[in-house]
């Protein structure tokens, strides 16, 4: 065991601190350590710690694994006492909440070549509380092997994946277990409008084979076969395929690029290193290293494309990637919890019922195209809408005030929230079970009707 | 029970109540009693649980939880009881390697295990996709609550199997040799008189199967199944936030169940005496099998065997495997990913053996000091401390995590500075704190097999407390005890939940950190299921040599007697 020397002996530890202070006057001192809180794999944060400390040997970067929200808490929880210097990942609403909450301090980084906008997403907080460093954009991955052995076509819109001959051969997460999947949900939801998107999302969520409690599990299970189709940020794609399995993905017209970011943490003990290791993240090396066979995301700074390697599209050339949604995150930031928690409500945790209805539609839709009958059609229809019911309105959903019974924190004693947010979620629970139950016996209903 | 004050006795039981406060109580209650807030007004009330019971999902999900616990221990018993019998009654080729490989599936570590398992019996798994191929049909091993059953019994199954056979080993032979004398034999003698005389062991196995499926996160959660109790307490706490009072609700029922089927197996104790002065050897060494029941002993040991290490040649093949995608195996094979793994990370591996080393021991001077005044004094309040160490099981690593985080965050190491929370010895205790239950239930096991004769003896020689406990107690329970580090230390080495939460530096961090870092990518793969080997093998020589040290000392104790017994010319 290596046990690590945090005690320095007293009188060296004077002698440091002195020579630090007299040292601070004349040039930029950076400091010997960098605390780095990520969600990104070792297979992207590894390439970039080796780089930086290369190029300043005398810092020692720590990285810090924890999946997104448990990476918003951590900085949350510990804020007190914070140790942590730069919060890196991919969600751009995390830093939008951490900086709501004051948990970000600003800079002003070398940004040299980066233009403001990549696709019709900022590329950097307006205030300079975070940065984009790469984007990512979201789509369909598929497993050949499993496509040729199932006989699937292949797909290649979200309007794709709703039909009958995909069922059960879907993957997702839950956009309250992965901040990237919440976005894909949100991208889907801006792009096609509130209910619209729903019914969307439901008719392909009847599709799935699981919704995966990580965000990695859905490339995983498409890797391994478990399932032939996943829907995933395009990195988990790419470097899937850069790692040998037999895996492919493209972008569908709806989708959103959005950045993934970069930001230091207020009070963070060393700042000095954490500035350094932005610049670095903005430079062109490091710019570079998001080609690396194993990342492959795609870089903000435009002149880097030229080195792109094959494959790789350039947002900035390609203009069908991410132009389809002006994705607004400040609507996707002040109904989050109410999305997260709809989709969990309706889909995560009834996947098993809205299965069984969406099995006895596609039933009915077959039985009835063979031989077609006006009233089993209209069972038919009503099973449809069954399914795509939502129990809660965009206005209601966008209401602050609405919001507010997700927001568990009461500033004041005095402060009072409206709805407990069980109690809400148990009339959801209960609507989606009865839709679902109702949709099925009444495509059952039509499919006895023309037998 | 001696009736003048016992100072010894309760200066450790209250230094036992102080660190179980400090370290369990506080940090738990600093968390749970958002479950008794009313989100309106902050006051205290009950509200929460009206939710609870009136939303459907969670009665489902209760419901749930209570089948795949039962049906884990039902399957996790077929597995376990043929494999303790078979290796302690009878002259057995091997038996030490079998009781090793049997505790293999403990420790296998996060993530890997089902990934592995998905590979072999998945829908799209090895095994389906060749009775696909060559029969036509699937069989959906994996699905829901089956794949989280399958899964439960062939991980949990080794506590009934190391407990069982400790049982089986201290069981007076004298009284089988009885019962055969007067025409008892194979099953009628097992079923009559060796089982119920092992009983406590099998309890002691099975309530530990049990609560830790009930409260199990990882399984459920890594096979997408969430509609079980432990899933939605995780899902709320880390989706919703950390001020959501339904997680803690229902962290509060597991925990109020979990108390409850304790209490249920400890008054299937009641008014029982168990204990027998002779301890292990005694009249009978272990029979002869007949040539035809040796072979079919060993054809069903073989199947159990395949069965329980189908995880660990899952994961050995894909630690080896280049690409593995639906197919059958993986397409080539390599030895990248362990170069890989040990060039980057064998600072997992030293911290790993450090913390779950420290924890384990730390768990076994608790357990056996727990144990002993639980059941050889009457300090009052003493079943508390047995209460309060096994709701351990109950409270979530999450929750835990959250609770240290909030209470030692605030305090520093004294002279470097950190905080309390983020230095590594917080997690020692974190696991310790959550792999105590285990060690004090084979504590409490191999105690009640003590008779107190043995120890009123030792003390009408003049021998005192300290010294009786030191010479006479803690030797008779030393197979107990090292049953209960092996588990312990086996268990917190792959623990994951609290560990997450704690980690303050990768340089300070355990394997299971690693793995899950590493099984975040489709690159790392590979090099996760490696560092999951490596983890499983240095356990599996830490269990085979624990087994042979124990082994050794009965050989030695039963050689010294007959000895004696010749010196002394008995018979």
């Amino acid at each position: 065991m290596k046990l690590h020397h945090r005690a320095l002996p007293i009188g060296r530890a004077l002698a440091f601190a002195f020579a630090v202070s007299s040292f601070c006057g004349t040039a930029q001192a950076m400091e010997d350590k960098l605390v780095i809180v990520t969600s990104f794999p070792e297979d992207l944060t590894g390439p970039f710690q080796a780089a930086f400390q290369e190029k300043h040997p005398a810092t020692q970067v720590e990285i810090l694994n924890k999946k997104t929200s448990a990476g918003v808490k951590y900085i949350q929880e510990t804020a007190a006492n914070n140790t942590t210097d730069l919060f890196w990942v991919s969600a751009p609403d995390a830093f939008t909440l951490l900086k709501g909450k004051g948990l970000l301090e600003p800079y002003a980084p070398n940004s040299e070549g980066i233009p403001d906008m990549i696709g019709s997403f900022p590329i950097n907080d307006p205030d300079g509380y975070f940065f984009g460093f790469a984007a990512s954009g979201y789509g369909i991955m598929y497993n050949t092997r499993y496509m040729k052995a199932k006989k699937l076509p292949l797909p290649k819109e979200w309007d794709d994946l709703k039909g009958a001959v995909y069922f059960g051969h879907v993957g997702m997460s839950a956009p309250s277990r992965s901040g990237t999947t919440h976005l894909t949900v949100e991208a889907i939801l801006q792009g096609e409008g509130w209910d619209k998107g729903w019914a969307s999302l439901k008719e392909m969520a009847g599709n799935f084979s699981t919704v995966t409690e990580r965000s990695f599990g859905v490339p995983d299970g498409v890797n391994s076969g478990e399932f032939g189709i996943g829907i995933v940020i395009d990195f988990f794609g790419f470097s899937s395929k850069a790692s040998g399995f037999p895996v492919e993905f493209v972008y569908p017209t709806i989708t959103a690029l959005v950045p993934a970011n970069v930001g230091i943490v207020k009070n963070a003990p060393h700042p000095e290193a954490a500035a350094a290791f932005i610049d670095f993240l903005l430079s062109d090396a490091g710019q570079k290293i998001l080609f690396d066979p194993k990342i492959q995301r795609l870089p903000v700074k435009p002149a880097i494309y030229a080195e792109a390697p094959e494959g790789l599209p350039n947002p900035f050339e390609d203009n069908s990637i991410g132009a389809a949604v002006h994705f607004d995150s400040e609507l996707s930031e002040g109904r989050y919890n109410v999305v997260n928690s709809l989709f969990d409500q309706l889909i995560t945790f009834r996947i098993g019922e809205l299965r069984a209805a969406t099995q006895a539609i596609h039933e009915a839709t077959e039985a009835l195209a063979k031989r077609p009958d006006p009233k089993a059609q209209a069972l038919l229809d009503e099973a449809r809408q069954r399914v795509a019911a939502v129990p809660v309105s965009e206005a209601e959903a966008n209401d602050p005030a609405f919001a507010a019974v997700f927001e568990k924190k009461r500033k004041k004693a005095t402060d009072e929230v409206p709805q407990r947010q069980a109690e809400v979620e148990q009339l959801w629970d209960a609507f989606a079970r009865d839709n679902y139950a109702q949709a099925e016996e009444l495509a059952r209903q039509a499919i006895r009707l023309v037998r | 029970m001696p009736s003048r004050v016992q100072w010894g006795p309760a200066s450790v039981g209250l230094t036992l109540a102080i660190f179980l406060a400090a370290f369990l109580v506080v940090p738990v209650l600093k968390v749970i009693f958002v479950a008794f807030q009313d989100p309106h007004t902050g006051s205290f009330t009950l509200v929460n649980f009206q939710d609870f019971f009136r939303t459907s999902l969670f009665r489902e999900s209760f419901w749930n939880s209570l089948y795949v616990a039962g049906m884990s221990v039902m399957l996790a018993s077929i597995i376990a009881v043929p494999l303790a019998y078979f290796t302690t009654r009878f002259n057995f080729g091997g038996s030490i390697l079998i009781q090793t490989l049997g505790v293999i599936p403990l420790i296998m570590p996060p993530f890997v295990g089902a990934v592995a398992m998905q590979l072999l019996f998945g829908s799209n798994g090895s095994v389906n996709l060749l009775l696909d191929e060559h029969f036509g049909f699937t069989v959906p091993f994996m699905d829901g609550l089956n794949g989280v059953i399958l899964v439960e019994s062939i991980h949990y199954f080794p506590f009934i199997l190391t407990n069982l056979a400790a049982s089986l080993a201290n069981i007076d032979r004298s009284l089988e040799e009885s019962a055969q004398n007067l025409g008892a034999s194979g099953l009628r003698l097992f079923r009559r008189v060796v089982f119920p005389l092992a009983m406590p062991g099998y309890i002691a196995g099975a309530s530990l199967v049990f609560l830790k499926v009930f409260d199990d996160l990882g399984t459920p959660l890594l096979l997408n199944v969430n509609k079980m109790l432990a899933p939605q307490a995780y899902l709320r706490i880390s989706s919703i936030g950390i001020t959501d009072p339904m997680g803690y609700v229902i962290a509060v029922m597991l925990v109020l169940f979990s108390m409850f089927s304790l209490w249920a197996s400890f008054l299937a104790f009641r008014g029982r005496d168990y204990s027998s002065v002779q301890k292990g050897g005694g009249g009978l060494l272990k029979r002869d099998l007949r040539p035809w029941e040796k072979t079919g002993a060993y054809l069903v040991i073989l199947l159990i065997l395949a069965f329980v290490l189908a995880p660990h040649i899952g994961l050995l093949l894909l630690s080896f495997g280049t690409v593995w995608s639906y197919a059958v195996l993986p397409d080539g094979f390599t030895l990248d990913h362990y170069l890989r793994v040990f060039e980057t990370s064998s600072q997992y591996v030293t911290n790993t053996l450090l913390y779950a080393g420290l924890a384990a021991t730390i768990d076994v001077i608790l357990g056996t000091a727990i144990a002993y005044i639980v059941w050889r004094t009457g300090l009052r309040g003493r079943t508390w401390l047995d209460y309060i160490a096994t709701a351990a099981l109950a409270v979530p690593g999450v929750v835990l995590g959250i609770g240290y985080l909030r209470i030692f965050l605030g305090w520093e190491v004294p002279f470097s500075g950190q905080p309390l929370a983020a230095w590594w010895v917080i997690l020692v205790i974190a696991l310790s704190v959550r792999r105590l239950p285990y060690a004090l239930r084979a504590c409490v096991a191999a105690l009640q097999q003590v008779s107190v004769t043995l120890e009123e003896a030792a003390e009408n020689l003049g021998a005192t407390k300290l010294r009786t406990v030191w010479r006479i107690v803690v030797p008779l329970m030393s197979g107990g005890i090292l049953a209960g580090f092996v588990t312990s230390f086996a268990t917190a080495s792959v623990e994951l939940s609290a560990t997450l939460m704690l980690v303050g530096q990768q340089s300070d961090a355990p394997l299971s950190y690693g793995i899950y870092v590493f099984m975040q990518s489709a690159a790392g793969r590979g090099p996760g299921a490696a560092l999951g080997i490596i983890a499983v093998v240095i356990e599996g020589l830490g269990t085979y040599l624990s087994h042979r040290v124990i082994e050794r000392g009965r050989r030695m104790r039963t050689a010294d007697r007959i000895v004696a017994e010749t010196v002394l010319g008995v018979e």
